[in-house]
């Protein structure tokens, strides 16, 4: 597969959040409005593709060679909470504009499924090049984004329909929402063989 | 089966991970040193943390962060009082200066008792979707209270609420943040300071017969008030008469002259006994 297709891939076939269903708890939690979706997306990427490239060089160079691929799940969550933890202190040093703007979510991302999940898909799917790692990363992150901004755009307008009934109000609504979007997502499904 | 070195061996990998990436944060905490200033977090504490936006400040760590960093105001905290105002002022350590303590109140009497309605609005209830409407209200007075509550959903103090047709302030749980006043799409709602008793319930810029037509309890704009009031105080322009609180005295004379009676207490009855 080539690159670019991987790319496409990863935003549209096999979306993380519609088509994989990782990391649904802040696609629930911070999609009530479009600014917060967008500054989340925008840290997911970010962390998305820094722990892919850590993690991927982790397994690889520490965990292979020492037969002890078994440990990936632990070492992933320590190279990512420390990535993350690492990334905060040097972000507040050297760009404080950019650390202001991702603000919260930094450290929110630190136990995100959607991050654990794509480094564990690239062990398994693309173990033999760094390239294809980051760019399954990119793609599945710019997914992330482009999936919980539509979501917090669908939420908005929800959320000054009244003709919703009162049960359904907020999280459920949300859910049957997160499912059609699914649905429709699943009509990506044939445009790459 | 397990031996020692079986188990040994990860473990000692694992370590020797958590260890280097140990190393390397205690490096950065080092390295990457920001000095925070301590006073932010203490005005954070102060502050009540219900995030109403009223000081114009992103939430309550917004306003700590302006107050240190970039020389807001020590009083902008409506919520807080006078109170909170004095405690960020000694910890800034310069001379507070004291907030007039605000609430808001609706300058509406036409409930269905008093003003007719026009249509059935049967859209999004939401008062900023009714206001679009050719027309400008479901009233047949399009300055006067929508009486949807879109001012009682965005109160995060849970002031306000809907009793016949029109918004009803509750003064001992009004902040006077003024969130609702900027939210309100006919400007309806007025932020008055607390010490205000006689206020004018009327919003509409008509003329009096046209007031009449519509409403029975609104301001016809004729003046008598202005002319009662010995302080000063009130003030007509576009038909429509206001009383400025903080040159009030409260004594009443505008409210026994008014011919509409539109001017009177501007708390509710319940209110004031607990008040």
């Amino acid at each position: 597969m080539s690159v670019l297709l991987l790319f496409i891939d990863a935003i549209f076939v096999h979306n993380i959040l519609l088509s994989r269903f990782l990391g649904c708890c802040p696609f629930l939690g911070v999609s009530t409005k479009s600014d917060t979706a967008k500054g989340m997306g925008v840290a997911v990427i970010f962390v998305t593709v820094l722990a892919a490239v850590v993690t991927w060089l982790v397994y690889n160079m520490v965990l292979v060679p020492l037969h002890l691929e078994y440990l990936y799940t632990l070492s992933f969550i320590l190279v990512i909470a420390a990535l993350v933890q690492f990334v905060e202190l040097a972000l507040k040093k050297i760009n404080p504009v950019l650390y202001k703007s991702l603000g919260i979510f930094l450290p929110l991302i630190t136990t995100n499924c959607a991050v654990l999940g794509v480094a564990v898909i690239n062990m398994k799917e693309h173990p033999d090049s760094l390239l294809e790692a980051s760019v399954n990363a990119l793609g599945a992150s710019i997914g992330f984004l482009l999936a919980i901004i539509l979501m917090a755009g669908i939420r908005e307008r929800i959320e000054r329909n009244t003709n919703i009934p009162r049960c359904l109000h907020g999280l459920p609504i949300a859910l049957v929402t997160a499912g059609l979007m699914s649905i429709a997502f699943m009509g990506f499904s044939g445009i790459i063989k | 089966m397990i031996t020692f070195a079986g188990m040994a061996y990860p473990v000692a990998v694992l370590g020797a991970l958590g260890l280097a990436f140990g190393a390397l944060l205690a490096f950065a905490s080092i390295k990457f040193f920001v000095a925070v200033d301590d006073r932010v977090a203490k005005i954070r504490e102060l502050l009540p943390g219900a995030n109403c936006g009223g000081c114009g400040y992103p939430g309550c760590d917004g306003y700590a962060d302006g107050v240190v960093n970039s020389g807001a105001k020590t009083n902008l905290c409506a919520a807080g009082g006078p109170s909170l105002a004095s405690g960020i002022a000694s910890i800034m350590g310069v001379e507070g200066e004291a907030a007039v303590p605000m609430r808001v109140f609706l300058k509406c009497k036409g409930s269905p008792d008093f003003s007719v309605r026009n249509a059935e609005y049967i859209g999004v209830r939401d008062c900023r979707s009714a206001a679009i409407v050719p027309g400008g209200s479901p009233n047949s007075c399009p300055f006067g209270c929508i009486g949807f509550g879109t001012c009682a959903k965005v109160c995060v103090f849970g002031a306000l609420s809907i009793v016949n047709g029109l918004v009803r302030v509750n003064p001992n749980k009004c902040v006077g943040c003024g969130t609702c006043a900027a939210t309100c799409p006919k400007s309806v709602l007025k932020l008055i300071p607390r010490s205000s008793e006689i206020q004018v319930s009327c919003n509409s810029n008509w003329r009096g017969p046209d007031v009449k037509r519509v409403c029975s309890a609104g301001c016809i704009g004729c003046g008598i008030c202005v002319k009662a009031c010995q302080a000063g105080a009130i003030t007509l322009s576009a038909n429509l008469a206001s009383i400025d609180g903080t040159k009030c005295t409260n004594c009443g004379a505008c409210a026994a002259k008014c011919p509409a009676k539109c001017i009177g207490s501007a708390a509710p009855e319940e209110m004031r006994k607990s008040a």
